[in-house]
């Protein structure tokens, strides 16, 4: 039995490209420095963390099916998580980072219980609400910084060897995770897992009607994503060396979903995309305007009425 | 706690409450009929004390402000459903949200753009800036008062408009089966640009009202907007009842859980509690309330989809 | 006397003050092909939704294969057995055929959880999907996306999807809906192919389909059944007759 061409429920993995664009992405500190540009590996290593966090969104979103106003929390979590332990003397990232991914994890799980019995608008609603309330309590806890947030005394600890306060060392270290997550997704994407996701995403009546347990599988994906996020969170306060509640904030979702729906919603390279063609934007704009934002949004407006898949979704041919 | 206090916070929850309403009324006929979330419905208000504050400076007048920037929002509102909104009407839940977030963020760094970062002053008219004693030993501010009653107002005009005219009758029916509503001849492109200009003058009349109160600055109607969707969460999507019992309902809780919670939590766990807890727990309680209400109601105290 | 295989015993479905469903019973019996027919707004299809598991009904009781799946969700249904089609095509639009009856035969096999190996590596699951197309006569169409099928081959496709589920009853909501003379044909050619192992309880309201295909009918009227035997039994029967104006029934 030959196999069909093309099914929207792959999600190949080109070799060539991707090994290309990988070793593109190890050589850049060095070819940045050789163009005297040193400052922009920040950029580069924040555009990483974020194409994590937008690909761990598009895991809910884009395969799944499910408007999630609500992500940034795991972001959040994962961030706090990791600052709230150093605070408390434990620097080491072996304990610290497992612990944000396993809180992250398991806010995902609370809120996903019962958020995934809803639909539609009230899915998003009540995201949306779990996240501010989860604002809010942090705005409130002054132990933990309250409005102003926690600093970091020193980036998290992994090894002698390793020194994440290098700007370069720190920029290879996320670099690897990201890029051991980005195989992991895709290759759940084209496993069972993934195939059922997309089958959700496509015809939920019909999934339960040929004897899926939605809500179980629904509730696996939005566990997986939280944790992903929660991946993005402790880099991004290593990166920053600072967290507060504004992360927790609902704008912060809706930038995250503005990232994905920038770089494609449903695609593979999806929220590395559109985080890379958000941040280069911003930092674009805000060296011309003070008011880059109102531009910002006409960008997603245009790209919301004329290109709904996003900027991936002209390279798709179906 | 007196009586005197629980008279107060009443007032002040009844007057949050019908500003409230004012807000998700609109928000949930365009919602209802429409099928369509608007998340730069809090821009709306927004722009509407702005320009309101800003007629109001010009002309020296609280009342003639009031009236400029209720119309100048409303013309903002149907010039923003002509352009961009009616193209989000067909499409799905993501679009809606993103577009209109889109929108929220333009009116955002307009507004800071034409009026800069600091908040804006709208002063109450002379005459209510004062307190009026309603009873002995009870003062309650003049400007409140007022609050109340456009509130009330309002939402007997809306009661009106929607029982008892033509227009209401096929907002009505759009709300509960549009398909029916279109096949029935209504003209939908003018009935939906109505109702959204009529929401954005309500949103303008709230920005009027609570300026004064609360600060007029960029992105104040964010908190509110969140708000106004549990309302009509709440109150069933397309009910304008549901909407104003929602909103009574959440503008006196809320009210009341600010007010009460820090006292309360103090008494039984001391102060430190109270200063870290008390706040949280009364910002999420509404949450928690309108999860609980779509536990058992997912559809909302009044749902209209038939 | 074969044993029934699916039970429905007092029905009861209201929605508001209308009882879509008022004391519906029925019993089918295993391998048969038994039909339900009845007026406009009989109540035929809450009834199938109640059957199926995606509508819960006020009170009754369904038995199937000798268990009380009242109760019972819509998807753990399908994994005793009792698998549904839909009357206005409800497929994985977007994609191929052989990816829509995977999917089914995915379901049966659990494991959905799995995350790394890809799912286009298991030749086993993808035989299975490409043996039911050929069942349902979608051999030939296994690479196209099922919104680009024709009527008639989405309805094929309707059938095959529960058919994939590898059911002990199949229920099929009105599968000749909206077909030609010719595409009705080849669907009743295909129904006739799956007597025997299988039971067919169909809602139908073509007649001829409905006597050439019944072993016995039930006749559904304001939520009820008023009559069940053989075809030439319901021919006879006064009630059906007068539910229909005699104008339906040859």
């Amino acid at each position: 039995m030959a196999d069909p061409v093309s099914s929207p429920l792959d999600h190949r993995l080109r070799k060539v490209p991707a090994l290309v664009l990988l070793a593109a992405l190890v050589v850049l500190p060095w070819g940045l420095q050789a163009a005297g540009q040193d400052f922009y590996l920040g950029l580069a290593t924040r555009i990483l963390i974020f194409g994590l966090a937008a690909t761990s969104l598009n895991l809910v979103l884009g395969f799944g099916g499910l408007v999630s106003f609500g992500h940034a929390a795991f972001v959040g979590a994962g961030a706090y998580t990791v600052a709230v332990l150093m605070q408390d003397g434990v620097a080491s990232a072996w304990i610290a980072w497992p612990a944000a991914v396993a809180v992250s994890a398991v806010l995902a799980a609370a809120i996903g219980a019962i958020s995934l019995r809803t639909r539609g608008v009230y899915f998003i609603m009540i995201t949306l609400a779990f996240a501010q309330m989860l604002y809010y309590v942090m705005t409130s806890l002054k132990a933990y910084g309250g409005e102003d947030g926690l600093s970091l005394m020193s980036k998290s600890f992994v090894a002698e060897a390793v020194d994440l306060g290098d700007e370069r060392t720190f920029y290879l270290l996320t670099l690897a995770v990201c890029a051991l997550a980005f195989l992991f997704v895709q290759r759940l994407l084209n496993a069972r897992f993934g195939h059922t996701l997309q089958g959700l995403r496509e015809n939920e009546t019909r999934m339960a009607a040929i004897g899926f347990p939605v809500f179980r599988y629904r509730l696996a994906a939005f566990v997986l994503a939280g944790a992903l996020g929660g991946v993005a969170g402790v880099l991004l306060v290593n990166q920053s060396g600072f967290v507060s509640p504004s992360l927790l904030d609902w704008h912060q979702s809706g930038l995250l979903l503005m990232m994905v729906i920038l770089g494609g919603v449903g695609h593979l390279y999806g929220g590395l995309a559109g985080a890379a063609i958000f941040l280069l934007l911003e930092e674009l704009l805000s060296g011309y305007t003070t008011h880059w934002k109102f531009v910002l949004g006409l960008v997603l407006l245009a790209v919301v009425l004329l290109a709904p898949n996003g900027v991936m979704s002209f390279r798709r041919r179906r | 706690m007196t009586g005197i206090l629980v008279l107060e916070q009443s007032l002040n929850g009844l007057q949050f409450g019908l500003m409230l309403f004012l807000l998700a009324a609109g928000l949930t006929l365009v919602f209802g009929i429409m099928d369509m979330i608007n998340l730069a419905h809090g821009s709306l208000y927004m722009v509407g004390a702005y320009l309101i504050a800003a007629a109001a400076l010009a002309s020296g007048s609280f009342w003639l402000g009031l009236a400029a920037g209720v119309a100048g929002t409303a013309l903002f509102g149907v010039l923003l459903e002509t352009t961009v909104l009616r193209r989000l009407y067909e499409r799905d839940h993501l679009s809606q949200v993103l577009g209109t977030f889109a929108i929220l963020l333009m009116c955002n760094e307009g507004v800071r753009w034409i009026w800069g970062s600091q908040p804006m002053t709208l002063n109450p008219p002379p005459a209510l800036s004062g307190p009026v004693e309603l009873l002995p030993g009870f003062s309650y501010p003049a400007f409140r008062l007022l609050v109340i009653g456009v509130g009330l107002l309002v939402a007997a005009g809306l009661w009106a408009l929607v029982t008892r005219t033509r227009l209401g009758m096929q907002v009505r029916a759009g709300a509960s089966d549009r398909e029916m509503a279109l096949a029935m001849g209504v003209n939908v492109r003018r009935l939906f640009t109505a109702v959204f200009g009529l929401g954005a003058a309500l949103c303008a009349v709230a920005g009027g009202m609570l300026g004064p109160l609360l600060a007029v600055q960029v992105g104040m109607g964010e908190n509110i907007l969140i708000l106004a969707f549990v309302v009509i969460v709440i109150g069933g999507i397309g009910s304008v009842r549901g909407a104003f019992i929602g909103a009574l309902l959440i503008g006196v809780i809320d009210t009341a859980a600010r007010a009460l919670l820090p006292p309360l939590l103090e008494r039984l766990a001391g102060p430190a509690a109270a200063s870290d807890v008390a706040p949280a727990l009364a910002s999420i309680l509404i949450y928690v309330l309108m999860a609980a209400v779509l536990f058992w109601k997912p559809q909302g105290l009044f749902p209209s989809h038939g | 006397m074969s044993a029934a295989i699916l039970h429905v015993d007092g029905l009861v479905k209201r929605f508001g003050g209308l009882a879509a469903t008022d004391g519906a019973s029925l019993a089918v019996r295993a391998g048969e092909v038994h039909a339900l027919i009845g007026p406009n707004g009989a109540g035929k299809t809450t009834l199938i939704h109640q059957i199926a598991g995606s509508l819960a009904p006020d009170a009754g009781r369904i038995v199937f294969d000798g268990a009380d799946v009242t109760a019972l969700p819509m998807a753990k249904r399908v994994h005793a057995g009792l698998a549904r089609s839909y009357q206005i095509t409800n497929v994985f639009g977007r994609l191929p055929v052989l990816d829509n009856l995977a999917l089914a035969v995915q379901a049966r096999s659990g494991g959905s959880l799995r995350f790394w190996r890809p799912a286009r590596s298991e030749r086993t699951r993808y035989d299975e999907a490409a043996a039911v197309a050929d069942r349902v006569g979608l051999a030939h169409k296994l690479g196209r996306l099922a919104n680009e099928l024709s009527h008639g081959e989405q309805r094929q496709l309707e059938v095959g999807l529960a058919l994939a589920t590898n059911p002990k009853l199949l229920l099929l909501d009105e599968p000749m809906a909206g077909m030609g003379p010719d595409e009705t044909a080849r669907l009743l050619t295909l129904l006739q192919s799956l007597r025997g192992g299988l039971t067919l309880v169909l809602v139908e309201h073509d007649m001829d389909v409905v006597f050439q295909l019944a072993d016995r009918i039930s006749t559904l009227v304001s939520g009820r059944v008023i009559a069940c035997g053989t075809p030439d039994e319901i021919r006879a029967h006064p009630d059906v007759r007068r539910a229909y104006l005699g104008d339906e029934i040859a």
